[in-house]
């Protein structure tokens, strides 16, 4: 177990990077906090897996340095990490039994065979194979597998960190909850650093304790599942995150005032006058659907009903904008206006976020 | 589906079934019919015991001899062939221009016809121009594959290994280049020794493509003919007169015609019986793959 530092860290596939473009994962400086759970979510390529796989030592960064425990690992072969890594797809050794698949890396270290034992016995126990422990691997369902390549992760106690690279995308939904139940409950009890890339926002928001999310090969924001969703510092995470994600709208902001193509509505806060590609961003939570003449003029153009609420979808002038409205509410034909509580309105300037100033 | 019985449609296989016999079946039954009767000058006499040639070739000293010689040959290539060809296709370069010269490099052996194979080592081995034998001989190496029963083995062997190692390599190669990288990343992981990384992953990756590669490298030395015969015609004495060479010394040389046909006959059952036997265990290997 160990504190993980990223010092000035990126990496290029390219043998030759020459612009920031050029680097599948950019400048990065941060520390993993020994023995928290991390989610790590962003879109396919990313560069989550990138980040991974120079964690573990499989890439070798092309600049900066990794430490463990402040001390410089960056030019450490993998097997002297001490990491485990569970990868998308099941990696398992096929002509072995299931024990020996889940002994292999504890033997390899060289342990003492009544600990390898009663180590696999608990793994098997954990991941529910303690009946195929004497089957061969060969020959297995994927998601048996895949339980196989996560015991495997989980059979060495003394790892630095645990690793796991979207690991549930081939097990059933069930035990997908199950699974990651188990992982949960194993980190409460041994307390390992566990960094888990996914882009499921469920699954990083149930998991982790903080979840990182990334955006074209740049950490965009880091922080408790709460506080991605109150105040999404890019606006990717603005609509990344949540079911629907952010409205996002091109607006001109003047201290408490924004104006949205003509129409103008109270922030209920002080920004300044921000520059760039300004927009405002309100959760479709924070955004009630109204009749009258106050608010911006939207047709609606469908009602989901999804059984805890309705999501209304409206168009704003070309621009689609969604309302959550409780299950109960009633939609009637002359609520043509949105009103945004303006508790939940974030400016944006270029694509990141603006502090508000005060009223 | 439903499948209605229609007795018609044997009708569509009359092709393929005619092709079979002009090709495969009416040539082999030419040579049982030698193997049952006494053939002598164009004529045919018949037996009074109809498997005296089989009989009589069983007897014989001479086939079991050849039939020793030639399961020794064809046991010490694959001992060497298949270990040399994983040890050579896990050191080639897995991608790009060096991969494709070694690709392209290790080929060239295999598209030598056979009869210029043999004559490359027949002079190449030569004591008096041979780069080979001269060398040796002017090492005070006393190598001579037309007089010494040692030399003549050594030469037929190595002579096999330059030419067919390439294909062993080739399919190990192939085999190996279908492992997934997250193999080799979870065994790094995993902190498995190199030879674990073999023994546990790769060996087992390649051990479809080994298995046709042992079939066909079997096949291939037990039917050799011409390259043993290129360069030592069998000698010296009777010492490299593999199952091949002795057949066809019986069969044009003595104009034995019916033991030879006999000798034929049971030679195609061996071979048939040993590729039954392999393809027998590569299907099981397939269904231990499970689906």
């Amino acid at each position: 177990m160990a504190k993980i530092t990223l010092d000035n860290l990126a990496h290029s596939y390219l043998p030759n990077p020459k612009s920031e473009d050029d680097f599948a994962l950019k400048e990065l400086n941060h520390d993993w906090v020994d023995g928290e759970a991390y989610a790590l979510l962003g879109a396919s390529g990313c560069g989550k897996s990138t980040l991974l796989n120079i964690i573990s030592g499989l890439l070798h960064p092309s600049q900066g340095r990794i430490l463990f425990n402040d001390r410089d690992v960056t030019h450490e072969p993998t097997t002297q990490r001490n990491i485990a890594q569970v990868f998308q797809f099941p990696v398992v050794y096929d002509t072995m039994t299931v024990r020996d698949n889940l002994a292999f890396p504890l033997r390899n270290r060289g342990a003492d065979a009544a600990y390898v034992a009663e180590r696999v016995q608990q793994i098997a126990t954990m991941i529910g194979m303690e009946d195929m422990l004497n089957r061969k691997a060969r020959g297995l369902t994927a998601d048996a597998k895949q339980k196989i390549s996560l015991g495997r992760g989980m059979v060495r106690e003394d790892v630095n960190a645990l690793l796991f690279d979207e690991p549930l995308t081939v097990i059933d939904p069930h035990m997908k909850w199950e699974l990651r139940t188990q992982l949960k409950s194993l980190h409460h009890e041994f307390g390992h650093t566990m960094i888990y890339v996914t882009h499921d926002q469920t699954e990083a928001l149930t998991f982790a304790d903080k979840v990182v999310v990334m955006y074209d090969g740049r950490v965009v924001q880091m922080g408790t599942p709460q506080e991605l969703f109150e105040t999404p510092q890019h606006t990717f995470v603005g609509y990344f995150i949540g079911s629907p994600g952010m409205n996002v709208l091109d607006a001109s902001v003047t201290g408490d005032k924004a104006v949205i193509d003509g129409t103008e509505i109270s922030l209920g806060q002080g920004f300044g006058t921000p520059t760039g590609k300004v927009e405002v961003g309100v959760r479709p939570e924070f955004t009630t659907l109204a009749s009258g003449d106050v608010g911006l003029p939207v047709t609606v153009k469908r009602v989901e009903d999804v059984g805890r609420h309705k999501i209304v979808r409206t168009d704003f002038k070309g621009t689609a904008i969604n309302v959550i409205a409780e299950e109960g509410a009633e939609i009637s034909p002359d609520m043509n206006r949105i009103v945004f509580d303006p508790a939940g309105v974030n400016v944006y300037s270029n694509s990141w976020r603006v502090a508000p100033q005060g009223a | 589906m439903n499948k209605t019985v229609n007795q018609k449609a044997w009708f569509l296989v009359l092709p393929v079934l005619l092709l079979v016999a002009f090709s495969a079946v009416i040539p082999l039954m030419t040579v049982v019919n030698y193997s049952v009767q006494d053939a002598f000058a164009g004529d045919f006499y018949p037996l009074d015991d109809k498997l005296e040639w089989f009989k009589q070739m069983l007897e014989s000293e001479r086939m079991w001899d050849a039939l020793g010689r030639q399961v020794a040959f064809s046991a010490i290539i694959l001992a060497i062939e298949i270990p040399l060809g994983i040890f050579v296709a896990l050191n080639m370069p897995k991608r790009g221009f060096w991969a494709s010269l070694c690709l392209v490099l290790m080929s060239l052996p295999l598209l030598i016809p056979w009869n210029v194979v043999g004559t490359i080592w027949q002079i190449f081995g030569r004591v008096d121009i041979g780069l080979l034998g001269y060398t040796l001989a002017a090492l005070g190496i006393d190598y001579n594959y037309t007089q010494d029963f040692y030399a003549a083995w050594v030469t037929v062997i190595i002579m096999d290994v330059w030419h067919w190692t390439s294909l062993v390599a080739l399919l190990a190669y192939a085999g190996l280049q279908s492992i997934p990288d997250a193999y080799y990343q979870a065994a790094k992981i995993d902190q498995a020794s190199r030879w674990k990384v073999f023994r546990y992953i790769e060996l087992p990756k390649m051990m479809g493509v080994l298995m046709i590669a042992i079939l066909l490298r079997f096949m291939d030395s037990f039917m050799i003919y011409t390259e043993p015969f290129v360069v030592t015609g069998g000698g010296p004495g009777n010492s490299t007169t593999f199952l091949s060479i002795d057949l066809v010394k019986m069969a044009l040389g003595q104009f034995d015609l019916g033991p030879a046909a006999a000798f034929s006959i049971m030679y195609y059952l061996v071979i048939l019986l040993i590729s039954y036997v392999f393809y027998t265990v590569m299907t099981n290997l397939d269904k231990r793959d499970g689906h």
